[in-house]
C-alpha cells in the first residue's frame, strides 16, 4: 500500500492499521526519515519537496511490489510527505510486516534505498544563500544497487 | 505532447509544462531535447548538461534513444532526491 501526501503521519496507528485482527505477522519493522536541520555543513531552515503527480504513486507501487515479490511480507505500506517540511518534521515512512523478522527488516530496508533513487521527488532546502536544490548523492546509489543483484527472500 | 520539467529543471526553464509540436523528424527523446533547446536561451542552459537530466516518457524511465510521438507525456528532471 502506498500514500502520497501533504498532512503528517503517525507511526503507532499506522502499525495498528496494519497489523489488526492479524494473527500470521510474526514481525514488524519501519524507518521513518526526518528533515535534519544541518545538510553538507550548511544549516537548513527547512526544505520543501517536489514531485511528479502520478509517476509518483506509480513508481512507489512498483517498489512496493518488488518487495512484496522478493520477500513474503503479509504488509506493507509507504507514505511519502510533499510540500514545506521543517527540522525535525516526518518526511517519509515505511512499513514490512511478515512472520519473521528477517524479511520485514530485510525489505524495509530495501524500500527505502530502492525509493531513494526511484521515486521523483525533489527536495529544495532553504539556507542562509537561498534556496538550494538538494543534489544526489552517490551514496544513495550504493545503497541501491546492493539490492539489484539480490534475490532476498531469506537465502 | 506534454513536455513536464521539475526541480531545478523547471526553474532554468522558466515553466512546469508546456505543449509542444516538435516537426515530424523529431522521433527520439535525444532529437526532443535537441529540438526543445532551440526554443529560448533558458531551454538550453536547462539542458545543457544532458547527463544531469532525467527521462520519462508516459510515466516511465528512458534513455535519449527511446522513440517519442505526438500526444506523449516528456517530464525532465534532475536526478531524484527523496526519501
Amino acid at each position: 500500500m502506498i500514500r502520497v501526501q501533504r498532512e503528517d503521519f503517525d507511526l503507532g496507528a499506522e502499525v495498528v492499521a496494519l497489523t489488526q485482527g492479524r494473527t500470521d505477522i510474526g514481525g514488524v519493522a519501519s524507518f521513518i526519515g526526518l528533515v535534519r536541520d544541518v545538510a553538507g555543513g550548511e544549516s537548513v531552515g527547512a526544505m520543501t519537496l517536489e514531485h511528479y503527480p502520478g509517476m509518483t504513486e506509480k513508481k512507489l507501487q512498483e517498489i512496493d511490489a518488488e518487495a512484496n515479490r522478493r520477500w513474503p511480507l503479509s504488509a506493507s505500506l509507504i507514505i511519502h510527505r510533499f510540500g514545506r517540511l521543517e527540522p525535525g518534521d516526518r518526511i517519509v515512512l515505511v512499513i514490512t510486516a511478515s512472520s519473521h523478522r528477517q524479511a520485514a527488516l530485510e525489505s524495509c530496508a530495501f524500500l527505502i534505498d530502492w525509493l531513494k533513487t526511484k521515486a521523483p521527488f525533489w527536495k529544495q532546502e532553504e539556507t542562509a544563500a537561498g534556496p538550494q536544490w538538494v543534489e544526489a548523492r552517490e551514496s544513495d546509489d550504493k545503497a541501491a544497487e546492493r539490492w539489484v543483484a539480490r534475490p532476498g527472500g531469506g537465502e | 505532447m506534454r513536455v513536464l520539467y521539475f526541480a531545478w529543471v523547471k526553474s532554468k526553464v522558466g515553466i512546469g509544462e508546456e505543449q509542444v509540436e516538435p516537426p515530424a523528424g523529431v522521433g527520439t527523446v535525444g532529437a526532443l531535447l535537441d529540438w526543445l533547446s532551440d526554443r529560448s536561451p533558458k531551454h538550453a542552459a536547462a539542458l545543457a548538461n544532458r547527463s544531469v537530466v532525467r527521462i520519462a516518457v508516459n510515466q516511465e524511465y528512458v534513455g535519449a534513444d527511446h522513440p517519442v510521438k505526438p500526444g506523449d507525456e516528456v517530464a525532465l528532471f534532475p536526478p531524484v532526491t527523496g526519501g
